[in-house]
Parts: C-alpha cells; sequence; structure tokens
C-alpha cells in the first residue's frame, strides 16, 4: 500500500497501522483493567481513559523520545502511548514488583525514567510545576528536548496551574501543557468550576501561544500539536494545547454518575475516535479489514499477555518495606 | 589546628552558598528576592553581579510554582536551591515538598531521586506576631523521605547547604533569621560538615540537654549559668531532625542520666515528644529521673516584646528548670 | 459455566442490592453489556459483563442485597474454550502477621508500689538490693541511683529473693495441643452417661426482654450469664456433680463454671467464672466481658484456666439444636446448651408453639449415676425458667 496525503494531516499506512493499533491497545487495556478490579485484582483508585485515546496517542505521537511526559492519575494511555509496556503496567496495578513503579505506586502512578514518564500524581494540578522544573533543567543544560504535561480541565482551576503558566512564560521554558478536557472534574460540569470555559483563552492571560482541538479526532489532534511543537521548538517557550474530549466510563470504578445524562454519554459515543479513525483508514484504502482484525487479535494477545504476566509476579518481600524512602539507605 | 575566624551566622551562610555556586555549575539559587533585592536578609546580597540571573533567579510569590519548579529541575538534572523566604510562606507549598519531593522516589520504585535543597528562614524573636514567627520543624520532621537539617550554630550555616547538595534526595534547611546578626567563631578552613549524625556542643555529666536550632546557643548559655553552681551539663545539638539520630541521643543519656529537652516549637506532637519517646523506648532503663520538655508556650505568638520572650524558653528559664530536676 | 459474581467497585463497598436484572434467561451478552443495575451506598450503578456468551440461569433475586463476590448469574461462555473459573471464597488475605498482644505483668503483690527510677531499679536488681527496705529521696520520694549506691556501699551484696515467674501464656498451637491431649484422655478414660432435656425458654426470654429493655447495649445481659447462673444454683442442689474424680469422687467447696470459648485462630479456651454462685447475674455478665476478650487475646491469669469445677458449652442463636460435651478432666460432668428454636411444644395440656432449648448433660459414670445427672437437669431447667429468682 502506497502512501497517501489524506486530510489536513499526512498519515501513512504503517503509521495509520500503528496508531490505530495503539490506541485499540489502550481501550482493550482498560476494559481489562476494569474487569480485575471487578474481581479485587487490581485496588485502590482506577481512573480509565476510554474516550480520550485520541488525545494521548495523537500527542505523543509527536513527542521524541528523549522529550518527557508528566501525567495525571489517568494515566495508562500516556504511558502506553509513551512506549512503556502494557505487561509492566499491569504488574503495577496489580502490586506486583515487576511493575513499572516496582508494585510501589499503583495505577495513579506508573513511572518509567527509561521511557521519560515521570508519573502519575494524583494531587491535581500538583504536577505542573514539575513540568516547568523539568523544562527549565533542559534550558538550563541546552538540551533540545521538551517536557509535556497532561492534566485534566479540573486543575486548570487550581493555584498550581496559574502559578505554573506564568513561570513557563516567564522563565520561557519548552514545555507543553495539554489540557484534556473531558467537561467534569469529578462529577462536577465545567459550567460549574470555570469562569472561561473556553480554557484555551486562559494562555493570553500569560501570553502563551495557545489552541483548542477536537480531542475525539485523531488527525485534528496531530494537526495540533505538530503545530505546538514547531512553535516550541521555534520559541523555546511554552504552549498551550486543550483538547476537547469526553471519558465514556464513569470518574473511577465506584461511580453512580448522578451528574450526567445516559443520553450525553449515547452522544458522545458516536464520536469515539477509535472507529472514526480506523474508518478513515479503511475509506482511504490505507487499511484493509483484515489488517483490522490483525490488529484486533493482537491488541487481544498483548493485553492476555499482560494479564499472565500481572498474575505471575512476585509480592515484594514484607522484610523491604523501607526501602525507596531515601536513595543510599533503608528508612528507620 | 586550624586558626579559628570571627564570623556572623549570616556571613557563614554567604560564603557557604558562594561556595557551593562556584564549585559546581548546576547548582543555582531561586528564591523571593533572592538577586536584586539580595536576599530578604542580605544572605545573597551581590551574588546577582556575580553569578548572572540565570544562576540567580528571583522568582514570583508563588510558593507552590517555584518549589514545584525546584523539584521538577532536580528530575531534570539540575542541583537546584529553592529559597522560601520564611517558614511561614512554606505552608503554601506543603503539597510539593510532601506530596512531591519526598514520595517521587518511593512512587516510581526507586527510579527518580530528588536531590533538591529547600532552605527556609525561621525563628522567632523581632516581634513579628502570629503569622511570621513559626517553628515548623515538627511538620517536616514528621515525613519519611526528606531530610531535615537544623543550622544551630555557626559552623553549620557554613557546612550544612554543601553537604545537603550532595544528597540524593532532598533535604530541608531550617536557617534562624534571629542569629543572622550573631558572631561565632569557626576553623579558617570550614566546610562539608557531616549530615548524619546530632552532635554534643558541650560535654558534662549531669544532665543532657537535648535542643536544635536556636536552642542550642540557649542551651550553652544556661550550661554556663549551671557550672557556676557546680551542675555540669551536657548540651546535645540534635542537627539531623529526620532521619533522628536516636545513637547520639541514647550514648548521653547513658551517661547523665537525665534529660531535658528544648525547643521554640510548641511543646505538643513536637521533637521533644520525639526525643522524649524514643527515649523511653530505648533509654528507660538509663533514666534515674523523668525526662522534661521546656517549649513554645502554646499560643499564637503574640505581638509585644515582653510576651514573645515569656513565650520561648529562655536560657534562664532552662537553668531554673535544671536546678529544680536535680534538687528534688 | 462462567460464574458471574456481583463485583467489587471500590475497597468502601462490601455489598450491593440487586436493583434490577437488565438480561434475562437465553439472552446474548456481549463484553461491556449491561446486565443489571445494582444499589450501592453510591447509588445505583450498572454493571457491565467482561465475557461473551448465554446467560444461563439468575443466582440471585431483584432486591436481594449480597456481599461482593457473591455468584449472581451463570453465564454459558461462547466458545468452548474459555476458562473454568474457579470457585475461590472471597476472603480479603492479610498480609500482615498479627501480633499476639502479650499479657501484661501481673501485680506481685498488693503491696503499695514503691516509687523507683528505672535506673535505680536496673541497679538494684543487679546488686541484689531489695528496695522495699530504701527511703527514696528523689522526686515525690522516688528512689534514684544515688539511694541505691548508697546502700550498696553499706549493706554489701545480699540475695534478693527470686522474682516469681510471669505465667506463659498460651499459644494457639499449644492450646490446641492441650484440648487435644484433655480430650483424648477424657474419652479414653471417662465412661461418660448422656441425659438430654427440653426445656421451654418462653418466660426465660420475656425475663432478659425485660431486664434489657433500658440497658446500654454494653451493658445488655446475654443468655449465657443467666446458663452459668443456673448451673451454679443447680450445682449446689446437687455437688456431686461439682467434683473431682480422683480415684474416687471428690466435691469441690467452691462452684467454678468454665465456658467454651471458640478463639477466630481456631481451638477453644475454657475461662472460668470463678465463685459464680455467690455471684449475680450482672456480675456474671460482667466477667463474661472482661473474659472474652482477654481470652481472645489470650491474657487470661492462670487461676481462670485452671480452677473450673464444671464445664458448660452453649451453642448459641442459630446453631446446632443439641450439643453433647466431652467431660474436662478431672471434672465429672458438662452440661450442653443447644440453640434455642421455636418448636411445638405442649405446656399444660396446651400445644403451641414455644422458644425451646435442648440441655444435655454428660457424666462421669465413674462419680455419678444417671438418676444424680437427671436430678441436675431438672434443678437446671426450674432455674433456668425462673431467673428472676437466680
Amino acid at each position: 500500500m502506497q502512501k497517501k496525503t489524506v486530510g489536513k494531516s499526512k498519515v501513512s499506512s504503517k503509521q495509520g497501522n500503528k496508531l490505530l493499533h495503539q490506541m485499540m491497545l489502550i481501550r482493550r487495556f482498560e476494559e481489562k483493567s476494569a474487569e480485575a478490579y471487578t474481581e479485587t485484582k487490581i485496588r485502590g483508585f482506577l481512573h480509565l481513559y476510554s474516550g480520550e485515546e485520541a488525545v494521548a496517542v495523537g500527542v505523543t505521537q509527536a513527542l521524541g523520545e528523549n522529550d518527557n511526559v508528566l501525567s495525571t492519575y489517568r494515566e495508562h494511555g500516556h504511558a502506553i502511548a509513551k512506549g512503556l509496556d502494557p505487561k509492566t503496567i499491569m504488574a503495577e496495578m496489580y502490586g506486583k514488583q515487576e511493575g513499572c513503579s516496582k508494585g510501589r505506586g499503583g495505577s495513579m502512578h506508573l513511572f518509567d525514567a527509561s521511557k521519560k514518564f515521570f508519573g502519575g500524581s494524583a494531587i491535581v494540578g500538583g504536577h505542573l510545576p514539575l513540568a516547568v522544573g523539568m523544562a527549565l533543567a533542559s534550558k538550563k543544560q541546552n538540551l533540545d528536548n521538551i517536557t509535556c504535561c497532561f492534566f485534566g480541565e479540573g486543575a486548570g482551576a487550581e493555584g498550581e496551574f496559574h502559578e505554573s503558566m506564568n513561570l513557563a512564560s516567564l522563565w520561557k521554558v519548552p514545555v507543553l501543557f495539554v489540557c484534556e478536557n473531558n467537561l467534569y472534574a469529578m462529577g462536577t460540569a465545567i459550567r460549574f468550576t470555570h469562569s472561561i470555559q473556553e480554557l484555551e483563552k486562559r494562555g493570553d492571560s500569560y501570553g502563551i501561544p495557545s489552541a483548542s482541538v477536537d480531542g475525539m479526532d485523531l488527525l485534528a489532534v496531530m494537526d495540533a500539536v505538530k503545530k505546538a511543537v514547531s512553535t516550541i521548538k521555534k520559541t523555546g517557550g511554552p504552549y498551550f494545547l486543550v483538547c476537547n474530549t469526553y471519558r465514556f466510563r464513569a470518574h473511577s470504578m465506584f461511580d453512580a454518575e448522578l451528574y450526567r445524562e445516559k443520553s450525553e454519554v449515547e452522544e458522545w459515543k458516536k464520536k469515539d475516535p477509535i472507529p472514526k479513525f480506523r474508518d478513515y483508514l479503511l475509506n482511504a484504502n490505507l487499511l484493509s479489514e483484515k489488517e483490522v482484525d490483525a490488529i484486533e487479535k493482537s491488541v487481544e494477545k498483548e493485553v492476555d499477555e499482560a494479564i499472565d504476566f500481572a498474575e505471575n509476579g512476585t509480592w515484594e518481600d514484607i522484610r523491604d518495606l523501607t526501602k525507596f524512602v531515601y536513595s543510599e539507605k533503608e528508612a528507620e | 589546628m586550624s586558626k579559628m575566624i570571627k564570623i556572623t551566622y549570616r556571613e557563614a551562610l554567604k560564603q557557604a552558598l558562594r561556595e557551593a555556586l562556584q564549585t559546581d555549575e548546576k547548582v543555582f539559587l531561586m528564591g523571593e528576592d533572592v538577586g536584586r533585592y539580595g536576599g530578604a536578609f542580605a544572605v545573597s546580597k551581590g551574588f546577582l553581579e556575580e553569578f548572572g540571573p540565570d544562576r540567580i533567579m528571583d522568582v514570583p510569590l508563588s510558593e507552590s510554582g517555584f518549589t514545584g519548579a525546584g523539584i521538577g529541575a532536580a528530575l531534570g538534572g539540575m542541583k537546584p536551591i529553592v529559597e522560601v523566604m520564611t517558614v511561614n510562606f512554606s505552608l503554601l507549598a506543603m503539597d510539593q515538598i510532601i506530596n512531591n519531593a519526598s514520595t517521587l522516589l518511593h512512587m516510581s520504585g526507586g527510579q527518580v531521586n530528588v536531590s533538591v535543597v529547600i532552605r527556609m528562614g525561621c525563628g522567632i524573636g523581632s516581634q513579628l506576631a502570629a503569622q511570621h514567627s513559626h517553628s515548623w520543624e515538627p511538620f517536616y520532621a514528621h515525613v519519611p523521605g526528606l531530610i531535615v537539617l537544623s543550622v544551630g550554630v555557626h559552623e553549620d550555616a557554613r557546612g550544612m547547604v554543601l553537604t545537603a547538595l550532595k544528597s540524593p534526595d532532598p533535604v530541608i534547611l531550617f536557617e534562624y533569621t534571629s542569629m543572622l546578626n550573631m558572631e561565632g567563631e569557626i576553623p579558617e578552613n570550614s566546610g562539608e560538615v557531616d549530615i548524619s549524625k546530632a552532635k554534643v556542643r558541650r560535654s558534662g555529666n549531669d544532665i543532657s540537654l537535648i535542643t536544635y536550632g536556636t536552642g542550642v546557643y540557649k542551651c550553652l548559655e544556661a550550661a554556663a549559668l549551671l557550672a557556676e553552681d557546680g551542675i555540669d551539663a551536657e548540651v546535645l545539638d540534635l542537627r539531623v531532625l529526620r532521619p533522628m539520630d536516636e545513637e547520639s541521643i541514647l550514648e548521653s543519656i547513658s551517661k547523665t542520666h537525665r534529660a531535658l529537652v528544648v525547643e521554640d516549637a510548641w511543646r505538643s506532637v513536637s521533637i521533644s515528644s520525639e526525643v522524649s519517646a524514643r527515649i523511653m523506648e530505648k533509654g528507660f532503663f538509663e533514666l534515674d529521673l523523668p525526662v522534661e520538655r521546656l517549649c513554645g508556650v502554646e499560643v499564637p505568638m503574640p505581638y509585644p516584646k515582653h510576651l514573645e520572650t515569656a513565650a520561648l524558653p529562655q536560657p534562664m528559664d532552662i537553668a531554673d528548670k535544671v536546678k529544680k530536676m536535680l534538687r528534688s | 459455566m462462567i460464574r458471574f459474581k456481583m463485583p467489587s467497585l471500590g475497597a468502601d463497598m462490601k455489598d450491593g442490592t440487586l436493583a434490577e436484572w437488565r438480561k434475562q434467561p437465553g439472552d446474548f451478552l456481549q463484553r461491556g453489556d449491561i446486565i443489571a443495575d445494582v444499589d450501592t451506598q453510591k447509588g445505583l450503578i450498572e454493571i457491565e459483563v467482561f465475557s461473551e456468551g448465554t446467560l444461563e440461569k439468575l443466582l440471585v433475586q431483584e432486591g436481594e442485597k449480597v456481599p461482593v463476590g457473591t455468584v449472581l448469574a451463570l453465564i454459558r461462555p461462547v466458545k468452548g474454550h474459555e476458562k473454568e473459573e474457579e470457585e475461590l471464597p472471597v476472603t480479603s488475605v492479610d498480609l500482615h502477621p498479627i501480633e499476639e498482644a502479650k499479657p501484661s505483668e501481673l501485680p506481685k503483690s498488693t503491696k503499695e508500689r514503691i516509687k523507683i527510677s528505672p535506673l535505680a531499679r536496673k541497679i538494684a536488681e543487679e546488686n541484689h538490693v531489695d528496695i522495699t527496705q530504701l527511703k527514696g529521696t528523689g522526686p515525690e520520694g522516688a528512689i534514684v541511683k544515688a539511694d541505691i549506691e548508697k546502700a550498696v556501699s553499706k549493706k554489701g551484696k545480699e540475695e534478693a529473693e527470686p522474682i516469681d515467674l510471669k505465667p506463659v501464656p498460651p499459644s494457639v498451637e499449644s492450646i490446641r495441643m492441650a484440648v487435644a491431649a484433655a480430650m483424648s484422655r477424657s474419652n479414653r478414660e471417662i465412661p461418660h452417661y448422656y441425659l438430654e432435656k427440653r426445656v421451654d425458654m418462653s418466660n426465660t426470654l420475656e425475663w432478659l426482654r425485660e431486664a434489657n429493655k433500658n440497658r446500654p447495649v454494653q451493658k445488655r445481659l446475654l443468655p449465657l450469664a443467666v446458663y452459668i447462673k443456673a448451673v451454679a444454683k443447680a450445682l449446689d442442689e446437687v455437688p456431686d456433680l461439682n467434683a473431682v474424680w480422683d480415684n474416687g469422687l471428690v466435691r469441690k467447696n467452691e462452684i467454678n463454671i468454665g465456658f467454651v470459648v471458640s478463639l477466630r485462630s481456631g481451638g477453644i479456651v475454657v475461662p472460668s467464672i470463678l465463685q459464680a454462685d455467690s455471684k449475680t447475674v450482672d456480675e456474671i455478665m460482667d466477667a463474661i466481658n472482661d473474659i472474652i476478650p482477654r481470652a481472645r487475646a489470650f491474657r487470661l491469669r492462670s487461676s481462670e484456666l485452671s480452677e473450673s469445677t464444671f464445664t458448660i458449652s452453649s451453642i448459641g442463636e442459630g446453631g446446632a439444636d443439641k450439643v453433647y460435651g466431652i467431660i474436662y478432666p478431672p471434672q465429672v460432668g458438662i452440661a450442653g446448651f443447644g440453640g434455642i428454636s421455636e418448636q411445638a411444644f405442649a405446656v399444660n395440656g396446651m400445644l403451641g408453639i414455644h422458644p425451646v432449648m435442648d440441655i444435655t448433660l454428660a457424666g462421669d459414670h465413674r462419680a455419678t449415676d444417671g438418676l444424680i445427672g437427671s436430678r441436675f437437669l431438672g434443678a437446671l431447667t426450674k432455674y433456668l425458667q425462673n431467673p428472676e429468682n437466680l
């Protein structure tokens, strides 16, 4: 199959295959996680990403190996997109020591320094200053990497968001702020939490170039992020990208969704980014039905392997309880 | 033995910071008014001219933002010294210090370490009233993952920050503004100091005065008063409030069999409660008297000088308390 | 067959009420389908299935509240190769080994406490100084190091009295082994005879209800307290059963009633209510409330374990109807109290439904005969039915 120019963005069939694969893998991975949760294999909080896949995949494909990513507690998608092995993510959620954070973090704290993935942070807005600092370190060391920070629109109401926007612009550091606006901060709709709901306008008050994009459309996200990254590379300063999206599932597992109508969820499901992108690829002859089937099978297998890996993982010895408190010695 | 020189606490802090900035390119200082103003307490006066704005960064009044950025810069490979102007404002940065600096190593299963030094000016004694007279050492000492140091003497002012910068883990450094103008003697070639052990500042046999920060000189003064009455007090400067050097405490107790713990912080759930509990746990059978404490009176700090003085343990109070303990 | 279970949606979810089945037997289920609505403390939550197949059978009715992990429905998998799920009991695994509480030191004597510093006590013990002979010069007259040093130099060394050994706390294993040994010996050596009697408990329960009406929960009387008191009174009337067998029947003066406490870790302990005959029902209840938690924490005093003169075993609510005990040697009898249940029972020629309880006695035939045992059960019935006279 040959490379074609399609829509607003260029996607080769190979790239299209890869991106669809990633989105489907994230979706299936989340479904399996939900299942494992109901069986009490996974505990703590579990926040699922279904519906928002185009954001993680669309943004991350524009990043390089050396670019840093920091994320929220709804970060399985970002981690998979940044190249973390689904096996180690699942093992992490099981609390096994083969997990990407050695089992110490769980679902909300996925880390892989080798992949430049710096967490899963579970205090809303708390990781934004860290992202600014990492970008500052890059600037001070004349590195050409950027730091990408995912957060939800809920974080946009935190003081740390405003402080970080101000600092990033003031210091002109290469940080890409990606706001995943899924319309609900837990169960409170954006209209009850933001005085200005077009969040990209917030960029203006800090002199940060910003844009918003349909986060349910992978190609649109890719276009927008391309512009964002090239702006950062050109100016060396920050960029603020708002991706308007929707989570199909509840905030976390134990959520009766009293705050939104089922019809609203159904409406948004019609905009599901995965079938949309799949159909696009099929219609443009960039992918065949057979290849879609193959992706499906492969995804199923990868997720099953992740579960097996996690099931067969080992529990850390209780005697090691106080490890990782200090770098060089054990805590008292 | 090297020559002793006279130096103020401020000058000692300043020399240490300058040495740190001179010897490691990755070290930079960030904080409110550290540059153009010269430091709220003139500790970094002249630094901006010497090191330039990239290494002496004035920051906006965003304690959470810039403290978090310092932690992020450490993740990114730099060696930031974050100055929080006073400990009072550090409450606004607690989320960053406690939810990020102290947890990242652990949450990542040992993959990322946070080598940041956070300095806080603290201490009481200038009639600054309730919001500017806090002693938050106990708060921070409560948190696993942090290393909490208290600069109680000039030698530590000259050396602690240098050693702290070598720590792979986050260090909270408490400096005492009330001591800035105080002169002390230190060896001419002072530099890095150990940051793992407490230190006996005066050796004695009759009672251990266990303290830190502003308590150190106060206890030394009290010990001098007691010596006139023939009481031989030992002064143990804890220095490292976390992880606490239990061994030195027990060693001192095993010698004197009596202890008075002294601090400016409020008494309830404090450093002195911790010291006292540890003595009870591990040194019980060395005790010939119950452990006693002299702490800050539990009241928001009042403005008038005489009330402020009364709210804190003074050298006379310490000496009187010891005499009462030993007389009985 | 796939067992579809009440899902756990959070650590704080212990159970859920099946509000509505959204699928019926015969329906084909796809992954992600909503199979039911479950009512939780957070509201109604839609429950999805994670496997494909045909809904075979609903096991829980609408409106039923069941714990997490309960099988709600059976689903026939679509493909033959789906793994059969294993049925695992839903229990939380506690990774923390439970540290058994150590027994607190028993008071050595009833003498007044001597104030002495820990250091002084240590030096005194090392030098065998009798601290009861010293006068302290420390705070509040406490003995301090200097006082001991003075005593040492003055008196020289003197042997102190050996210190009483603390009773060693029994462990789970040692208890199991002790029970095993005692029961084997009993079964081997004691020729048991068994008697049983059915008792109408209407009056007793009514009395308990009245007695408990105005009491706070922690002060409520349990039937067990009544049983113990009734047994004590009955033994007073039939003293041959309040005895031990030591090559002959030896009656005991005190009436100490042992009662069986099951341990969560398995095994039993049989602590004793000492002098139960001279205690009121209230006092017995207080003693039970004091003793059971200590029994479970292995913090019983040795006297409470060894001095029973007669034992009872009570099954409690909803349990078996009858319990036949094995005598705890060297005692000569054990009474069993079954669960109380409603039965057809004739009183004064009138058949009615009454709460009844079966009580049993196992007696040592070497020590007593059935006649004695029967008298005991008669007396026991009388006291049980007239609790106001206890």
